[in-house]
């Protein structure tokens, strides 16, 4: 089994402090910037992790939860710092805390690159640096985002990740100037959290309509904890509005639903739970191919049922296996065993 | 069955007219000289489709980068941009799995203009609207339109 999300804890400054460069000590010191403030998931809330080390993540993904290999990120927010330079030093200190704290100790764990990606010159450089580092597979990208990550301010970056042969991971979060629903700034956490699966789709139609596929052909992305009950729908609604407006955007060659399914994934966790189960697989049929799901606990956020149980238990077993492991080992071109 | 449709110098290049022909609502187009007789009924959902802006090829390979051919062959219904092409009132907006009615179109003897309808494949397609689009679900009808003297005449099956 192949695990594609789970999460290594936000490192504290003072576990940076040893990687940074001097005169970033010495600011961090003397002044009241401790680097990252903010965190994607409250600290405390229901659906906040609990804090563990190596060895609590090795018993729970690898022992009890069985998984072979496990992919991880750290949800470090440098998004979220405006000083360009302090962004681009904490993304360089958090990977390399990532690697010589979690990804050279522990050889079932693959890694993703944090980059700031409100700069993105700075996050191809950040990409470029580690892209030949053991471990790690992917660029972490929060989903919310300052512009629509189709805009072609993004696309040197997409390039980049493209062309070093990594995966770009979607994940829910994002700490930047803008709201975190299409219609302004709402009152309370839940109403961000659920707004997260319109902030996906969003993302999902700036893509491909802005040709980021066109312009990196070999380009794959992975959508983690966006849900994919939203999905076919989207889908359906976006081929149907290409066929009438497809003129403005002849780079989109094909309908928006081909490029989804060539060019994404989805993680299964957290799950959306309709009142009767059997919906599920009738959305999963609806998703239109085999190879779209992957297998993701979401160690160590709690949710409030266990995707993988629910859901594999409802789909026949060639399907169920895709999803466990063939998906990710496929996409991620990942060795058989290692 | 024909029927007279226009006096040839009616329709300017790149114009057209509709005419109402046996209860049927018919545009005839003067493509460089080339007349072309559709149906005024989107086979989508009913919209009239002669009356339509015509447009010419567009073909991108990159975001931003545009390859334009100003054909003006291509008609778009007013009511949902689904496009066709006037030559052969073939659609280009996706694959879909829908057969659709045709009209043999037949050479008129003693006209001057007759309209080929011969459908190459799609990828190869120099008409398709851009490489790799694959012919949609609908066409719509077409007529033979030939030329005598003067007169356009659209030959309608019985």
């Amino acid at each position: 089994m192949i695990d594609a999300d789970v999460h290594i804890p936000n490192p504290r400054i003072q576990d940076l402090m040893p990687l940074l460069p001097e005169h970033w000590v010495e600011h961090f010191n003397n002044t009241v910037d401790k680097g990252a403030s903010q965190e994607y998931y409250p600290p405390r809330s229901p659906v906040a992790g609990r804090r563990g080390g190596l060895a609590e993540l090795r018993e729970a993904v690898f022992e009890q939860g069985g998984a072979e290999l496990a992919i991880s990120s750290c949800l470090y927010a440098v998004d979220s710092v405006h000083n360009p330079d302090v962004a681009a030093a904490l993304a360089t200190a958090v990977n390399d805390w990532q690697s010589r704290e979690w990804l050279e100790r522990e050889p079932r764990l693959r890694g993703s690159i944090v980059a700031p990606v409100q700069l993105p010159d700075a996050a191809a450089k950040e990409v470029e640096r580690c892209a030949d580092r053991p471990g790690f597979v992917q660029v972490l990208i929060p989903v919310r985002t300052e512009h629509p990550l189709g805009s072609r301010l993004y696309h040197p970056l997409w390039k980049t990740i493209e062309q070093s042969g990594l995966v770009a991971a979607i994940h829910f979060g994002g700490a930047p100037v803008m709201p975190p629903t299409p219609t302004g700034w709402p009152s309370f956490f839940l109403e961000e959290y659920t707004a997260m699966a319109q902030v996906f789709a969003t993302q999902l139609t700036s893509m491909i309509v802005e040709g980021v596929f066109d312009a990196c052909p070999d380009l794959r992305v992975v959508f983690l904890e966006s849900g994919f009950t939203w999905i076919p729908s989207h889908l359906w609604r976006m081929d149907k509005e290409w066929r009438n407006l497809r003129r403005l955007v002849p780079w989109v060659r094909r309908p928006p639903s081909d490029y989804f399914r060539e060019h994404v994934r989805v993680g299964i966790q957290p799950l959306d739970s309709p009142p009767d189960p059997a919906h599920l697989s009738e959305v999963v049929d609806q998703l239109g191919s085999d190879d779209l799901l992957l297998y993701a606990s979401d160690y160590p956020h709690v949710h409030a049922c266990d995707a993988g149980d629910l859901l594999l238990r409802l789909l026949p077993d060639g399907l169920g296996r895709r999803i466990r492991s063939e998906n990710a080992r496929s996409f991620y071109r990942l060795a058989q065993g290692g | 069955m024909k029927y007279v449709v226009a006096e040839a110098s009616e329709i300017e290049l790149g114009g057209r007219k509709i005419v109402t022909v046996a209860g049927r609502s018919i545009g005839v187009f003067n493509l460089d000289g080339e007349f072309f007789a559709l149906r005024n009924r989107c086979p989508h959902q009913g919209g009239k489709l002669c009356e339509g802006k015509l447009w010419g090829v567009i073909r991108s390979e990159q975001p931003g980068a545009y390859e334009y051919r100003p054909s003006r062959e291509i008609l778009c219904c007013p009511w949902h941009g689904w496009e066709f092409h006037v030559r052969t009132g073939q659609s280009w907006c996706a694959p879909e799995r829908l057969r659709v009615r045709r009209y043999e179109v037949e050479t008129v003897a003693g006209g001057e203009i007759a309209e080929a309808a011969e459908e190459p494949e799609a990828p190869e397609d120099p008409e398709a609207p851009a490489p790799g689009m694959v012919k949609g679900p609908y066409a719509v009808e077409t007529y033979p339109v030939s030329r005598d003297g003067e007169y356009l005449v659209v030959d309608l099956p019985a």
